[in-house]
């Protein structure tokens, strides 16, 4: 592409194109206009003027015959300015005037309107001079001519002429600097958006548009262009530790299977080792089946199409379904449920999502805070009410805790903070409840129980 | 019990055929959704189980054409997409059950034979008995042995489902679903909990338990004579 090529391709290029053809139309017709009215206006005031000298001329013959005419004719004549005068005799002889020749027959003619007509001002004029004239027929024969030359008027058009096509070329001058000031602020500004750009698209994900501040379209544009890297950098980022996390997440079980199963291909062939290697086997493939479940049930809810149909449900009845379904669980790791899920709450949602998430907070919490051994029992307190406009849903547990540090990254998927990964679960329990509340535009925060956790989610209502 | 597989996947189906002969079933194969549709029109089978995308014909296409026909054979739709949508596709087409791939054998056995019990029609029954244990669905009283024992309301559903399918295997997710309407994963041994109460209360101090875990696969209510 040439450099001429780029620019004539610009908007602004295209733009500043349409305004100049717009101007110069209306300008050249405007000029025009003008100068039409001015050659009517200008007409008539010569023919007014002409018929006023010649009836004054006429009136003078009567008074004092033609030697007050030619009088009068010679004082005009050669005074600067003057009108054209010519005096004949009937034979067409010149008596007196300021016009050495004009053609016979017009004096032959003696109209109401003044023509147009070419002159001689002097004898071997060649000057190729106009004037609007009329003539007058006296008693006796004589002629009176009487006119003004236009020869100006020829002149006024052209200075009109001039001043129009100076004008538009001032204008197209001005069109085109302010054309390329602008444009190449735009241009640049839109060049360095395609630069940028290119740079992300090579891999560096972190940078970012110019915000200049002004606050005008290209930085409203910069800004959300800005909030879309951001988004997609959390997103890629997400995307790379999910693809470490399930190397790892996965390989590590499946390496165990494969173990077992060679090294019971390897034993003693006993029926009974057998049979162990192939139910722990199966027992390994459901938990990957499990992983890979949740892994999938989160990649729908980010997608926006968890499926099921939302509904006008009661929150807090669904938090007691739940906590019914898990007390035992609770139970048996020594703890005991503390349940505030009093008035109804009402919530648009699916109840399958709800209950799940629930299901998820408290799972997480007998897993992290149930433990049989302590001395006095464990508490798990839950909690959900309506505030203002938003559900609040709280768990508590008086076990471990998450360091401050670490609260954000749990949400993550596959984060898990014992490293030995010795409990059971995915590291998908958490991960999932924080996909679910961005999905609903809710908030999910981890705070410190002192001790223990205490996860508060918070869901508008509607 | 006489069960139409209708499957286009051949290492799945041959397993499966080999697996439910072994169970003492007898199972047709169809590997495709024309050929299945005529053989599930000709009738005679006890349970369809129905893959759900299969060449020629759509699966849920071949359920709704029985329904429309007046055919209520009972149908286990299998499928790949585990969503809730899909369920709910699937069960509105007029699919009895689902299942999402990958399943295990003892789930789809237990539902397979639950299926094929509910043919006949059950739900006049107030009461059910097994072995000395009653339940009385209407006044919500189990006794054992002529003693009353108390039950929370929801160890009363979970004893009315086992013994709604008494002598068949009812597995976990099939007890999550029935009981307390949840199709997710609790990632927990929830049920499991749920059953060893249930047990306490109904088998304790019992000579023969009625209550049997069936290892690899699920729960089973039973009379320990029978």
């Amino acid at each position: 592409m040439t450099a001429l090529g780029k620019i004539v391709r610009t908007t602004a290029f295209k733009l500043s194109a349409i305004y100049i053809a717009v101007f110069s139309i209306f300008s050249v017709f405007f000029v025009l206009y003008i100068s039409y009215t001015a050659n009517v206006v200008l007409n008539s005031q010569v023919r007014d003027t002409i018929r006023t000298e010649l009836l004054g001329l006429a009136d003078q013959y009567r008074a004092g015959g033609l030697v007050a005419v030619v009088e009068a004719i010679d004082q005009r004549a050669y005074q600067p300015g003057a009108s054209l005068y010519l005096v004949t005799d009937v034979s067409g002889r010149i008596i007196a005037g300021n016009v050495s020749r004009v053609s016979v027959e017009l004096l032959g003619q003696s109209g109401v309107d003044p023509v147009t007509i070419p002159y001689e001002r002097f004898a071997g004029d060649r000057g190729d001079r106009t004037a609007m004239v009329q003539v007058v027929r006296l008693a006796g024969g004589y002629r009176i001519l009487v006119g003004r030359d236009i020869g100006e008027r020829e002149q006024f058009r052209t200075i009109i002429g001039s001043a129009l096509a100076w004008a538009l070329a001032l204008m197209i001058g001005l069109a085109l600097l302010s054309w390329f000031f602008v444009s190449r602020r735009v241009l640049k500004r839109i060049d360095s958006i395609s630069a940028t750009g290119r740079r992300i698209m090579t891999g560096d994900l972190s940078g970012r548009l110019e915000v200049t501040g002004t606050g005008d379209e290209f930085d409203r544009l910069a800004e959300s262009l800005n909030a879309m890297l951001v988004r997609i950098e959390d997103l890629l980022n997400g995307l790379k530790d999910v693809s470490n996390n399930i190397a790892h997440d996965l390989k590590t079980p499946l390496t165990r299977l494969r173990n077992r199963v060679e090294t019971a291909l390897a034993g003693d062939g006993e029926p009974e080792s057998y049979r162990e290697a192939l139910e722990a086997t199966i027992e390994e493939s459901d938990r990957l089946i499990r992983t890979f479940d949740a892994l999938l049930m989160i990649a729908r809810i980010e997608a926006g199409s968890p499926g099921g149909e939302d509904t006008e449900i009661d929150a807090a009845a669904i938090v007691r379904d739940v906590v019914e379904l898990y007390e035992p669980v609770a139970e048996e790791a020594g703890m005991a449920i503390d349940l505030r899920a009093g008035e109804p709450v009402c919530i648009r949602a699916g109840r399958e999502l709800i209950s799940q998430a629930v299901a998820n907070l408290i799972d997480n919490a007998i897993k992290h805070a149930g433990r049989t051994d302590r001395a006095e029992g464990g508490r798990l307190a839950i909690s959900v009410a309506a505030e203002q406009d938003e559900l609040v849903l709280t768990v508590a547990d008086d076990g471990p805790g998450i360091p401050e540090a670490d609260r954000t990254r749990v949400l993550q998927r596959f984060v898990r903070l014992e490293k030995s990964r010795s409990q059971p679960g995915s590291g998908l329990g958490l991960s999932l409840v924080a996909a679910l509340v961005r999905l609903m535009q809710g908030s999910i925060v981890l705070g410190d129980g002192e001790p223990g956790l205490v996860v508060t989610v918070r869901l508008p209502m509607k | 019990m006489r069960i139409l597989l209708i499957e286009d996947d051949g290492d799945a189906a041959a397993f499966l055929m080999k697996a439910l002969r072994e169970a003492g079933h007898v199972p047709d194969h169809a590997g495709d959704g024309e050929s299945g549709a005529a053989m599930a029109a000709n009738g005679g089978y006890d349970v369809l189980v129905v893959d759900r995308m299969l060449p020629k014909r759509d699966g849920l296409l071949i359920i709704d054409d029985l329904r429309k026909s007046g055919d209520q054979t009972p149908a286990l739709i299998l499928s790949a997409l585990g969503q809730v949508d899909d369920r709910v596709a699937g069960l509105r087409a007029g699919g009895d059950d689902y299942l999402p791939k990958p399943y295990a054998f003892s789930e789809l056995l237990a539902r397979v034979e639950v299926l094929a019990r509910r043919k006949i029609p059950q739900a006049a029954e107030t009461s059910y008995r097994v072995g000395d244990l009653d339940l009385d669905r209407l006044g919500h009283t189990v006794q054992r042995a002529g003693q009353t024992i108390t039950l929370q309301p929801r160890e009363f559903r979970l004893l009315e489902c086992l013994m709604q399918h008494a002598g068949q295997v009812v597995t976990r997710t099939m007890l999550l679903e029935k009981v307390w309407d949840y199709h997710f994963d609790p990632q927990t041994n929830v049920i499991d909990v749920h059953i060893s109460r249930l047990r306490a209360k109904i088998d304790k101090g019992f000579e023969a338990p009625l209550l049997h875990t069936v290892r690899g696969a699920g729960y089973m209510i039973r009379d320990g004579t029978g």
